[in-house]
């Protein structure tokens, strides 16, 4: 590219265009204001959705990037601004969710002076970014945003920080962009071990009750075609972790459901009976493992992953396979000898009938009372056809609708596995419909996490975003109601919710909705709802003190799973 | 618990600002104490080189340098246990003129302990001494008792491993075939 003067602000616009970015999610301020006027004359290129909230900016750019694969993009000021977009970026890092957020900051000569909005945004961000870095001259935009691309969106991907001085974006520097595709102490992608890969597949070749563990890194290294072969040709029944829901389809012969503290039975118990256990992409984490000193100590495991720190990070593997997994697994595939394993896979049917016996027939089939969660999430996934995009919050609403709905495509769930951020449903729903306007996005809420950033009703008001919000009103903190009941002798600390009239507040931003107090008013709700690609809040007013089973006391075995009250 | 052991982690990074912090907070996310730390521009331009001493157990080094090595700015990290290194330290001692000329003569110590003398006025003299961690204190221990410190200072310590290769060219040079290749598969 030939160069050109320019200011740094538009070399900031060019090098985004470079980037082939469509969407930026932010929030103007005194340190970014000159970026913003650059802005104002990219207009046409860039669709800018103005949040209410620098947290909401961040977690729309990752319910963006989740759902698209693309990197979602951040502009914010400094000061509150780059410290409100803490809690994403946090939150990013621990989901591997692609996110470039780009913060104004002081003048250079300002710096360390405590001057005003001054904040040290890299050292905050250091532990939790893959990359963190300080623009000070106009003339290094351009390396940093191709850097800042390259890093986001390779290998595991992860947020990346830039903090842009306000002198940095109003000099004028020679400007040419050349996209990164190398840096020289940062290997995104681990050469593949060969000889590994002989020993895996001689290892599921001989195995008898091979059981496979699915997470995130199938969809982050696109490779759910691949994976559904290897395990339909040697015949492998496989689980998901929360991050790899719909990466493979719900109605697959061989999905066996939900691993983890809420997942499925079946899943759970078969952890500790398997012969060979085969993680892809996922990281052995706490609420997926229970107990490690008893997880899966029969079997011999095999870790396939593309992050060299996670492999006997948690778990110490038999053998870790080095590399992408979409490679690696095809490359296991060809030396994998065709198989049945009727037996026992048939094996897991009578844990899923107890399941479904136990759990499912109160939660879903044949409720009494007050309206349940799992009933009103069932019959939503219905009546969208199995094809919409999941977005929840956290607590009892996350873990319902991700035990209730069901996929047909991938990246059709987003949620935050790793951080558990209250408040992530609401934006993240609103990113994932910009980032695929075609689908139906649902996003459940509970009365608790909706209300810590309500205020994004606005943004779906002013930018006209039509996503669908179930907002799961139980009056409670629920989730956390829950474990005191259980586990800390029913003393109910501060878990109740004085609530506003949420069909109020909905109004008040101009957004249909409806409130639903009776099992016979639901299919109704869920109809209006869905009759055309507004947005809408669907207000269900539910039993206040339901409770998610089956559940896996924390720390405990991962065979150790309550289907019941006691 | 398992037995604690003196690790030694050796860092090679870009030369970039910021980068001590990203190190650090590694080692504090797992309440690990750094020991001794030595920082200095390494043989090849361009790179700088960290020496970090910690006491720890097998299993969290190896996780540690794992989450080291995954900053995108470093190069490569190593750990090492002392038998597979030679290593140094240096430290320096100010003492009273007065105090020494006091003691009478100081030949019997300087030969006991190899010490080179820096400086010398009317107020101090400055000794300096490298060694083992165990030897710099010995020589402390010994002036302290007879003609007292008025100051001292041990630096971090460096290393280099026993082993021919240097494990650091070997893998740069690995990096630009990669490079290259891609270079030529792009063609």
């Amino acid at each position: 590219m030939k160069s050109k003067e320019l200011a740094g602000r538009y070399a900031l616009m060019e090098s985004l265009k470079a980037e082939g970015v469509d969407t930026i999610f932010g929030y103007p301020g005194g340190s970014i204001i000159p970026t913003f006027d650059a802005l104002y004359d990219y207009r046409d290129i860039f669709n800018f959705i103005l949040v209410r909230h620098e947290q909401a900016a961040t977690h729309a750019a990752e319910g963006y990037a989740r759902v698209s694969g693309k990197v979602g993009v951040v502009l914010l000021t400094s000061g509150p601004g780059a410290t409100n977009a803490i809690t994403g970026i946090a939150d990013a890092m621990m989901d591997s969710t692609p996110m470039v957020v780009i913060a104004g900051q002081v003048a250079s000569q300002a710096l360390g002076t405590d001057a005003f909005q001054e904040t040290d945004l890299v050292g905050i961000t250091q532990p939790i970014t893959k990359w963190s870095y300080q623009i000070r001259k106009a003339e290094d935009i351009a390396w940093a945003v191709s850097r800042a691309f390259y890093i986001a969106s390779t290998g595991r991907p992860g947020p990346v920080v830039l903090d842009l001085t306000k002198d940095a974006q109003t000099e004028l520097c020679n400007f040419a962009y050349k996209k990164c595709s190398f840096i020289r102490s940062y290997i995104p992608y681990p050469e593949i071990d060969e000889f590994n890969v002989e020993q895996a597949a001689h290892i599921i070749n001989a195995a008898k009750k091979p059981f496979a563990l699915l997470g995130q890194g199938v969809i982050l290294s696109n490779a759910e075609k691949e994976v559904m072969k290897f395990l339909e040709k040697a015949n492998i029944p496989a689980a998901t972790t929360l991050l790899g829901l719909s990466c493979l389809p719900s109605d697959h012969e061989l999905n066996k459901g939900m691993l983890g503290m809420h997942g499925n039975y079946g899943p759970n118990m078969k952890t500790n009976e398997c012969d060979v256990l085969i993680a892809i992409g996922m990281r052995f984490s706490d609420r997926v493992t229970g107990n490690k000193n008893t997880y899966a100590k029969q079997a011999k495991i095999l870790h396939f992953d593309i992050d060299p720190s996670e492999i006997g990070k948690n778990i110490t593997p038999t053998l870790g396979i080095l590399g992408d997994i979409k490679e690696s697994i095809t490359m296991v595939t060809e030396r994998l000898n065709e198989a049945k394993h009727k037996e026992w896979i048939d094996s897991f049917k009578p844990l899923e009938n107890k399941e479904h016996e136990k759990v499912f027939v109160k939660e879903v089939e044949n409720c009494t009372g007050d309206i349940h969660m799992g009933e009103v999430v069932d019959k939503i996934s219905k009546a969208t056809g199995d094809k919409a995009v999941l977005v929840t919050d956290v607590g009892q609403n996350q873990i319902m609708s991700a035990r209730y709905f069901r996929y047909k495509q991938t990246r059709s769930v987003i949620t935050s596995g790793g951080l558990g951020t209250m408040g992530f449903g609401l934006p993240a729903a609103m990113g994932a419909k910009v980032g695929a306007p075609e689908r139906t996005v649902c996003a459940f809420c509970g009365d608790g996490g909706m209300q810590m950033t309500i205020e994004e009703l606005g943004t779906i008001m002013q930018s006209n975003i039509g996503v669908k919000i179930i907002l799961l009103n139980n009056n409670k903190l629920g989730m956390v109601r829950q474990w005191q009941e259980l586990f800390w002798h029913k003393r109910y600390s501060f878990t109740d919710m004085l609530n506003p009239d949420f069909s109020m507040i909905a109004s008040a931003y101009g957004i249909r909705n409806s409130v639903v107090e009776k099992r016979e008013d639901l299919d109704k709700g869920i109809a209006d709802m869905l009759k055309d690609d507004k947005a809408y809040v669907l207000i269900v007013n539910l039993e206040e003190c339901g409770m998610v089973y089956p559940m896996t006391p924390a720390g405990d075995d991962v065979t150790n799973v309550l289907l019941e009250k006691k | 618990m398992e037995e604690k052991t003196l690790y030694t982690v050796t860092i090679f990074s870009e030369n970039r600002v910021g980068l001590l912090n990203q190190i650090s907070i590694i080692f504090n996310r797992r309440q690990l104490n750094i020991e001794t730390l030595s920082v200095s521009p390494s043989a090849l331009e361009g790179i700088h080189k960290f020496t970090i001493t910690t006491y720890t157990d097998l299993e969290t080094i190896q996780k540690v340098v794992k989450q080291i090595d995954k900053r995108v700015d470093i190069l490569k990290a190593y750990y090492n246990t002392d038998s597979e290194l030679v290593y140094q330290e240096i430290a320096l001692y100010k003492i009273a003129t007065d105090a020494l000329i006091e003691k009478g003569s100081v030949e019997n110590l300087i030969r006991k302990y190899n010490i080179r003398i820096l400086e010398m006025n009317d107020t101090c003299v400055v000794f300096e001494k490298t060694g083992l961690y165990d030897e710099t204190q010995q020589l402390f221990e010994e002036l302290s008792k007879t003609v007292g410190v008025l100051q001292f200072i041990r630096s971090g310590r460096v290393a280099i491993t026993r082993s021919k290769v240097e494990r650091l060219s070997d893998m740069l040079a690995e990096i630009e075939e990669t490079l290259a290749q891609k270079k030529n598969r792009k063609k």
